[in-house]
């Protein structure tokens, strides 16, 4: 009993560091490797540590047209995604909890992270964050379906419904038949990635034009602890949908803490993508982004129909 | 039986002592209601609960008959929302259709007898009784949805239902009389084994599809739908929506348990019929600015996903997959009650909302969020429960049929249930987009006309209906595995061998993540509040809105702008009519912006039709002189005509 508990206790402590401290250095890799690419140096990597500090210590105004709904898009999604969080394997060690269809209730979280952000947009009344709310709806009926493709390819793979043996089934991967379909589910869950994060070419967090924003704007009026909390809970959607792309890559390796280090470095250098990719492409016009989330969808479609044959 | 016999009788009496009373008429049918409601789902519970099974025959009509009503579990299942919806209808009725709106003791009248007739259905084992409680409840439900009949539209809706439910009743009647040709006995019960492969077996079913299928209220046989559930006062669009359109579900799922060997394709129809009322349905509710209209697309929408669940149990049980059709069929029973207490508690929600501003229209409102608390926290329970987001109802219904399609698709028994997968998620997705825009529109930013300004919280008659049909919603999102084995008594009949529903899905497990969801929540929110009590609050600010002046309520995102996106990008499908002033000039005049989407196939096709047939027919105008000797000489021609047809 003792002998099995040391490893479950430090897996937990792993988690809870992924999870809990780790997420907002995600943010300070990309914007680093974008002020490299620039030939800038940059903000330093742990700034958003320094800015929800700064926050966490501010007062918080809110307008006198909010509702308690606007305290509920922050807290509710932070809350939806550290839930998400105790269901998606982490690298190769296990999750807390994992059974037969977890996955829907995984992406029924995110949904309900959304769905609260939303009614928090549109609770201060203003137009530019009504606008925001409408876009990240639309798109967001695109990412669905993709996601969902995806998941089904994986489970036609695998025979599961659960994501740990899903994205855990590194052996199958090596054998030949299997490699095309999982590049095409990654391609289509990259643009997923892309678009839930609001990345570039999606969306661009660091634009100055209110009107061309998606995330961003829904969260212009929120303020102190609230914002510290959106900003938190957006880094921390980058590690777990970060996860749902490095798992399925990542070796398996002999001993747990290395398994560990292998998914640390993989968020890395996920970030370190993200970051090129942002400074190599310019954001899409809006009417085009449909298009591109479009594609996402055929991709993994494509992989289902792969797997078919 | 006899707790069901006295809930029947005081449903159906429930309206008469208001005839005569001259005050708190509305309180004591109310009451009635209550305690029939108490009795039925008592009777009920005890059915679910594995007691026996009770049934009740008339002698005199025991020579034909072995018994005329059961209350088996399938019953008992449709019997506990029927009359929860009621009983909270019946409260909300008290406060919200008084005396001003007109007919208050004729509509409680004859909502009772609804009921009556709703109670009657669910249990009948005969195929007259059957159809003599389907056409009560048709014809109570005219009579309720033709209450506000100085109305032009209010008349249009109620002649639209008449005809389409009437049509459904002659299908069932071809239906049903086929099928006591096979049975041999108007008893409805299980069928030979074949039947449903033969021809005449595919023609009865073909039959049952329509007829059921208008009253469920599938696309395209939904035309009925929309413009009933906007005319009919909100406690009765609840009832209606929340359990009368579930009659057609009822009618499929017998037919299903009559079954004992459904061909492949039935399961097949079932789903594409399911998906296309389930993606249209969210769609076109996107596209309405009428509150009640698009609750009531939203009813054709989840009527969609229950047949993807019955689609998917149908598949399960012709391959023999049983835990297939576990799941599917617990997913479709299951939704048909979740959705019966989440529209219920929308319809009720969004009647207060008429009772208070007087109008139905989302862009006329806004702000309504801080006059009356309590409404919009019961409208956004009902919308997280029908977008289908943990931990509530909605969700584990949803998560059933889900659960039923990835499994029919990794076994490689039938692959093409990915289809299903992209179905629901798409539905949810849309469901999202659509509920973000009504309840935003509607309950939160500011009001965008002097009516939403001087809005007002609804009575408590009318919020404790409502606070009872959430407090459902939330206990069976926490808690799913209290009603599993009520559910599984409930589809045990509808396959041999089908495997509990606790065996297939992890429900304990939801209840953990649930009450974890909510700790965190409650943490989180303690954190924040905290931060804010530290120092003194700042006076009242306008939203910052980037420093813009403060904003006009008309200047606020609008629900058909909301929409926009997904309606035009989805231009192909919904076909939405735009009317826009052209700006032309140096000084142009005011200009106005309207848009609305047309129902699909009552404006785009049936109206049209019927007006080209009407033009038609106007021909034969020339054979009407008026004269009576041209009508004595046809008389004449069509004797010879006879005449000469029977000689050769």
């Amino acid at each position: 009993m003792s002998q099995a508990l040391l490893p479950t206790l430090l897996n937990i402590l792993f988690r809870a560091f992924v999870v809990l401290l780790l997420p907002p250095l995600i943010p300070g890799i990309i914007t680093k490797i974008k002020a490299w690419m620039a030939g800038r140096s940059g903000p330093p990597v742990l700034q958003l540590y320094y800015d929800l500090a700064k926050l966490a210590r501010k007062q918080a105004v809110f307008s006198r047209t909010t509702t308690w709904v606007f305290l509920a898009g922050p807290v509710g999604t932070v809350a939806a995604l550290l839930v998400a969080s105790l269901l998606i394997p982490l690298g190769h060690t296990a999750p807390l909890l994992a059974f037969e269809g977890d996955v829907i209730l995984f992406a029924y979280l995110l949904g309900l992270g959304r769905f609260l952000t939303v009614l928090s947009a549109l609770d201060t009344g203003s137009a530019f964050e009504g606008m925001g709310a409408a876009r990240e709806v639309s798109f967001s009926a695109l990412a669905e379906p993709a996601l969902f493709f995806g998941f089904a390819a994986l489970a036609r793979a695998t025979g599961s419904l659960s994501l740990t043996p899903m994205l855990q089934s590194h052996g199958m991967w090596t054998a030949g038949h299997l490699s095309g379909p999982l590049m095409l589910i990654l391609a289509g869950w990259g643009i997923v990635f892309l678009a839930e994060n609001s990345r570039i070419p999606v969306d661009d967090p660091n634009t100055h034009l209110e009107l061309t924003m998606i995330h961003e704007v829904m969260v212009l009026d929120h303020s102190g602890r609230p914002l510290a909390l959106i900003l938190y809970g957006a880094s921390l959607k980058l590690v777990v949908l970060g996860a749902l792309l490095v798992d399925p890559l990542l070796p398996v390796l002999s001993k747990g803490w290395l398994n560990g280090l292998a998914l640390l470095g993989g968020l890395a250098l996920l970030a370190v993508v993200v970051g090129l990719v942002e400074s190599t492409t310019a954001r899409f016009r809006m009417n085009k982004v449909p298009q591109f989330l479009v594609a996402g969808v055929l991709a993994s479609a494509f992989a289902f129909l792969l797997l078919l044959v | 039986m006899t707790l069901y016999l006295l809930s029947l009788l005081l449903a159906a009496g429930s309206g008469l002592p208001g005839l005569f009373l001259r005050r708190r008429g509305a309180e004591v049918s109310a009451g009635l209601m209550t305690a029939s409601a108490l009795l039925g789902i008592g009777a009920a519970l005890g059915v679910l609960a594995g007691g026996p099974v009770p049934s009740f025959r008339l002698p005199a009509l025991a020579l034909t008959s072995p018994s005329l009503l059961v209350l088996d579990a399938i019953a008992a299942w449709f019997l506990i929302p029927v009359l929860l919806l009621a009983a909270c209808g019946a409260w909300y009725g008290v406060r919200y259709w008084e005396d001003a709106h007109g007919h208050p003791r004729w509509v409680r009248l004859v909502f009772g007898g609804l009921t009556a007739a709703l109670v009657l259905l669910v249990a009948a084992a005969h195929t007259w009784l059957f159809l003599l409680a389907w056409e009560a409840m048709a014809i109570g439900a005219f009579l309720l949805v033709s209450t506000e009949d100085r109305l032009p539209e209010t008349r249009r809706a109620a002649w639209i239902y008449l005809v389409s439910t009437h049509t459904g009743t002659l299908c069932l009647i071809g239906a049903f009389a086929l099928l006591a040709g096979v049975a041999g006995t108007w008893d409805l019960g299980a069928l030979p084994r074949g039947f449903a492969a033969s021809r005449l077996g595919t023609q009865t079913f073909l039959l049952f599809m329509v007829g059921f299928g208008l009253k469920a209220g599938v696309m395209p046989l939904h035309i009925w739908l929309p413009p009933a559930h906007a005319a009919a006062p909100s406690h009765v669009s609840s009832l209606m929506s929340g359990v009368l359109i579930k009659m057609g579900i009822l009618g499929m799922v017998r037919l299903i348990a009559w079954i004992p060997d459904p061909p492949l394709w039935w399961g097949a129809l079932f789903l594409g019929l399911g998906g296309v009322s389930g993606i249209l349905g969210v769609a076109f509710a996107l596209g309405q600015h009428d509150l009640k209209r698009l609750l009531a697309y939203h009813s054709i929408e989840n009527i969609g996903i229950i047949l993807l669940g019955l689609g998917l149990g149908l598949i399960g049980k012709s391959t023999g997959q049983t835990a297939l059709a576990a799941l599917g069929f617990a997913g479709a029973l299951l939704h048909v009650l979740n959705h019966s207490l989440f529209k219920g508690l929308l319809f009720l929600a969004g009647g207060s909302v008429v009772h208070a501003t007087g109008t139905r229209n989302l862009e006329q409102l806004g702000g309504l969020a801080k006059a009356m608390p309590w409404t919009s926290a019961a409208f956004l329970t009902g919308s997280w429960a029908i977008c289908g987001l943990p931990p509530l109802n909605g969700f584990v219904s949803e998560w059933f049929i889900y659960l039923g399609a990835f499994r029919a698709m990794a076994g490689a028994r039938w692959p093409w249930s990915v289809g299903v997968l992209a179905a629901l998620a798409l539905i949810g997705a849309l469901a999202l987009a659509c509920f973000a825009k009504a309840f935003g529109t509607a309950f939160l930013g500011t009001p965008r006309t002097a009516a939403a300004a001087a809005a007002h919280e609804a009575p408590r008659t009318m919020l404790l209906p409502m606070a009872v049909l959430a407090g459902a919603c939330v206990l069976i999102g926490v808690f799913p595995m209290g009603i599993a084995p009520a559910l599984d008594r409930a589809i045990a009949g509808l396959g041999e061998g089908l495997p509990a529903s606790s065996r297939l899905a992890h429900l304990p497990l939801v209840t953990v993540l649930a009450l974890t969801l909510a700790l965190l929540a409650l943490g989180l929110t303690r954190w924040v509040w905290a931060g804010r009590r530290s120092e003194p609050v700042p006076p009242e600010l306008p939203t910052w809105d980037c420093g813009y002046a403060e904003a006009l309520p008309r200047a606020q995102y609008t629900a058909s702008s909301f929409a926009d996106g997904l309606v035009t990008g989805a231009r192909w499908a919904l076909f939405p009519k735009v009317h826009e002033a052209q700006v032309r000039g140096s000084f142009p005049e005011p200009a106005r912006f309207e848009s609305h989407v047309p129902d699909p196939v009552l404006d785009r096709v049936l109206d049209p039709a019927f007006r080209l047939g009407s033009r038609g027919l106007a021909l034969l105008h020339v054979f009407q002189t008026g004269q009576l000797p041209v009508y004595l000489l046809y008389v004449l021609l069509t004797l010879l005509f006879l005449l000469i047809w029977m000689v050769v």
